[in-house]
């Protein structure tokens, strides 16, 4: 390394011949990585590793201009073969009918609108992530939003399929919207079923847009980065196998393309931020709303276990805690799959999101029970019976009646999972593993699945009359279909960490240290530059190094 | 704008401006404010990301944005209400648990989606428009060191169109200023060099 030509090593590394150099990890006792700092006076870096502004482009960028590694082909193979069985299942839904599924006529909801409750719920985090988190000023964000935004998006994909096969004509699909028709018929505007088309498509493209906007500044390094490699490799530039084609020069139209010429200029930038902080503003009511409406589809009605004004905040408190589940479920093996990020998503972002999953693991815990406080205060039989007979009593202890819950271990399967299992970031040394944190993850991903699959099917198999009391059997359409749809989401995330951009780099560089014109290591205000060397050499102008410990 | 100067280098070619490297957003900082104070109108700073105090630093007027995205999503948010009303009093009421078909409370739910996205287009579009993008040519994007800026650079240039423009006045104050390397842009700047550098 030392023999290099640093000039040298720059050009490798712009060629994409070269990585930046793995820093020396910190491996302290206390602080782990160096950002469980303890102390409340100093900050905990967002960024580890003394890494330059370089060292971030480098990091994001490698991973799309060199491949994420060996695994991804292989990765990507197993998750298209599983997400093409989504194609497969709806296919023999759409020339069979609805009656391939276990639905019947006593629980007419059952897994199609699990799955949708459960995509469209893990689609908060990222807007949550970015927006509310964004109004907030929590600097920690920057790292993790694009990955967040990202998987909402796939997430409202996955959902939005759901609810468009379920209605059973599917080629009646476009009924759901108020499009003029020679039957003069329209919607139901007073139907929370056509709110829920209303909000879950606004969710989407706002989700889109705002997953974009963040994206440009991003397109254009990519672009720039292409630009100048084919500027100094010239013929020789990699070409792609059969067109033969410049791989860079694609890379330079596509991102190019994307990028709409953005030139990274402080006037564009101003405007730039305060759109941003504008998407930011409009998303967040609409993310409250969107999960609100949905659970307005269920609340609006009658059925005991439905009728309940606690459904909205309750729904979207329960969104942002499966959300956030997700996002560390790909998170937390993206930073052993992609080393470099270790420096960017930190033990103290884990921590925070930690943090997260039990405060609001609390409040839907807080729900549970105040459902069943109201279901006895509201003194209604019918309710009563549906929380203790549909849902809560194991049939070791029933009483003398024999009356047991058929779906008592769904009940408390959601129960152990939601609520018992975020308890342990109790313990500081468990919220800070992140083995124990995604093992949490993945028990809460299962549990706010089956707090879906309660709400939905233990409050309709049984309601008023004991005539049209029935059991719901998943079908193997059924469970193949919810496979596909994971399998899909997948596919999507894989091919995201392939031609993506991972990380915001603008904001990730913006909150690192050396960012702030005032930071101490540029010395006094108002002096002029000491710098030697006079134009020319790029190496020679490096941003200067962060501290080793944060600021 | 009677008697505007074209610049043009001895090759003949139109001049669009200099550009100058600064080392750190620090130095950028403070060669922005004496750009700003030697009273240029068209400049542009270029960097990664937004340096804080940047607007200040330059002399930026705050932009009309949010006026216009506020007045979309209201009217975006109306054109739901309108059209929501229209649909379900006059052109197809539904009659369901007897209540009147012109009740305004079960509207409010797509009346805030239509105001959202409104909003948001407009937010985004607005931006766009206000920043003249897209635009895929830029003399500056053919300099392999603007290049750079998408990256970890810091530059600032003034354009030719600018009254007060002199190209070597703007140099001596850009060098002053603490500059390390300056650079004239031209209109139809060099061509990508098919060849390694260094």
């Amino acid at each position: 390394m030392s023999a290099i030509n640093p000039d040298q090593t720059t050009a490798a590394r712009l060629a994409g011949m070269m990585r930046a150099p793995e820093p020396p990890r910190v491996d302290d006792p206390v602080t782990k990585d160096g950002s469980l700092v303890e102390d409340p006076s100093v900050r905990a870096p967002l960024v580890l590793g003394n890494r330059t502004f370089n060292d971030v482009t480098e990091t994001v960028c490698g991973y799309i201009e060199k491949g994420p590694g060996r695994w991804w082909m292989p990765a990507f193979g197993l998750a298209s073969a599983v997400a093409s069985i989504t194609g497969l299942m709806v296919g023999y839904l759409i020339i069979t009918g609805v009656g391939v599924w276990g639905l019947n006529n006593h629980v007419d909801w059952a897994w199609d609108i699990t799955n949708f409750v459960f995509w469209i719920g893990i689609g908060h985090a990222g807007t949550l992530i970015s927006a509310i988190l964004c109004l907030l000023k929590q600097k920690w964000r920057t790292s993790i939003n694009r990955a967040a935004e990202a998987m909402t998006i796939f997430a409202v994909i996955c959902a939005g399929m759901f609810p468009g096969i379920h209605i059973g004509r599917v080629w009646m699909a476009w009924m759901l919207f108020p499009i003029p028709n020679s039957n003069a018929i329209w919607p139901n505007f007073s139907s929370p079923l056509l709110w829920d088309v209303f909000a879950v498509s606004t969710y989407a493209t706002v989700s889109l847009l705002f997953w974009y906007m963040g994206m440009i500044p991003d397109f254009a390094t990519l672009r720039d980065r292409a630009a100048r490699r084919l500027m100094r490799q010239g013929d020789s530039a990699p070409t792609l196998p059969i067109v033969g084609v410049r791989v860079d020069q694609l890379r330079a139209l596509i991102y190019g393309l994307l990028s709409l010429g953005w030139r990274f200029s402080s006037r564009h930038w101003h405007t730039y931020e305060k759109a941003y902080l504008m998407l930011a503003g409009i998303s967040t009511p609409l993310v409250l709303s969107v999960h609100s409406i949905v659970s307005f589809d269920f609340a609006t009605s009658v059925i005991p276990g439905w009728h309940t004004t606690i459904f909205p905040p309750y729904f979207v408190a329960g969104a942002i805690f499966g959300g956030f589940a997700m996002v560390l479920l790909l998170l937390i093996p993206s930073r052993i799959l992609f080393p470099g990020m270790k420096d960017l998503i930190t033990l103290r972002h884990l921590e925070n999101m930690a943090k997260i999953i039990l405060t609001t693991g609390f409040m839907v815990g807080f729900a549970y029970a105040m459902e069943f406080f109201v279901a006895w205060y509201g003194a209604n039989a019918y309710e009563r019976d549906v929380f203790i007979y549909n849902r809560l009593m194991p049939p070791f202890l029933a009483g003398e009646d024999g009356k047991y819950a058929p779906y008592w271990w769904a009940y408390w399967t959601m129960i152990a999972c939601n609520v018992l299992s975020p308890q342990v970031f109790w313990i500081k040394s468990m919220r800070q593993s992140p083995l124990v944190i995604f093992i949490v993850a993945f028990l809460v991903t299962i549990g706010m699945w089956f707090e879906r699959f309660v709400i939905i099917v233990t409050s309709l198999h049984r309601a008023f009359i004991p005539g049209e009391w029935g059991m719901f059997y998943a079908s193997w359409v059924d469970i193949l279909t919810f496979v596909g749809s994971c399998g899909t989401f997948l596919t999507l995330y894989l091919l995201f960490t392939r031609f993506l951009p991972q990380f915001a780099m603008s904001e990730i560089k913006n909150v690192m240290p050396q960012a702030n014109p005032h930071w101490e290591g540029y010395g006094h205000h108002g002096h002029g530059h000491s710098t030697g060397a006079a134009g020319g050499s790029h190496a020679a102008h490096h941003a200067p190094q962060a501290p080793k410990e944060g600021i | 704008m009677a008697n505007k100067k074209i610049y043009k280098t001895e090759s003949g070619e139109l001049v669009y401006g200099v550009m100058a490297e600064f080392a750190n957003p620090a130095e950028l900082s403070h060669a922005a404010e004496k750009v700003r104070d030697a009273g240029y109108t068209k400049w542009d700073v270029y960097s990664p990301f937004p340096v804080h105090g940047m607007e200040e630093a330059m002399g930026m007027k705050q932009t009309n944005l949010p006026i216009l995205v506020a007045i979309m999503g209201l009217s975006g948010a109306t054109i739901g209400f309108l059209f929501q009303y229209f649909v379900r009093h006059l052109a197809y009421p539904i009659v369901h648990q007897a209540k009147p078909t012109d009740s305004w409370q079960v509207l409010i739910p797509v009346t805030f989606e239509f105001g959202v996205i409104f909003t948001a287009f407009s937010a985004l579009l607005g931006m766009f428009v206000i920043n003249g993008l897209p635009r895929w040519n830029h003399p500056l994007l053919r300099k392999d060191r603007f290049l750079g800026v998408s990256d970890d650079r810091f530059i600032i240039a003034i354009e030719a169109a600018d009254e007060k423009f002199d190209a070597q006045g703007v140099k001596t104050m850009f060098e002053k200023a603490g500059a390390t390397a300056v650079e004239l842009v031209t209109e139809e700047a060099d061509k990508p060099k098919v060849k390694a550098a260094h």
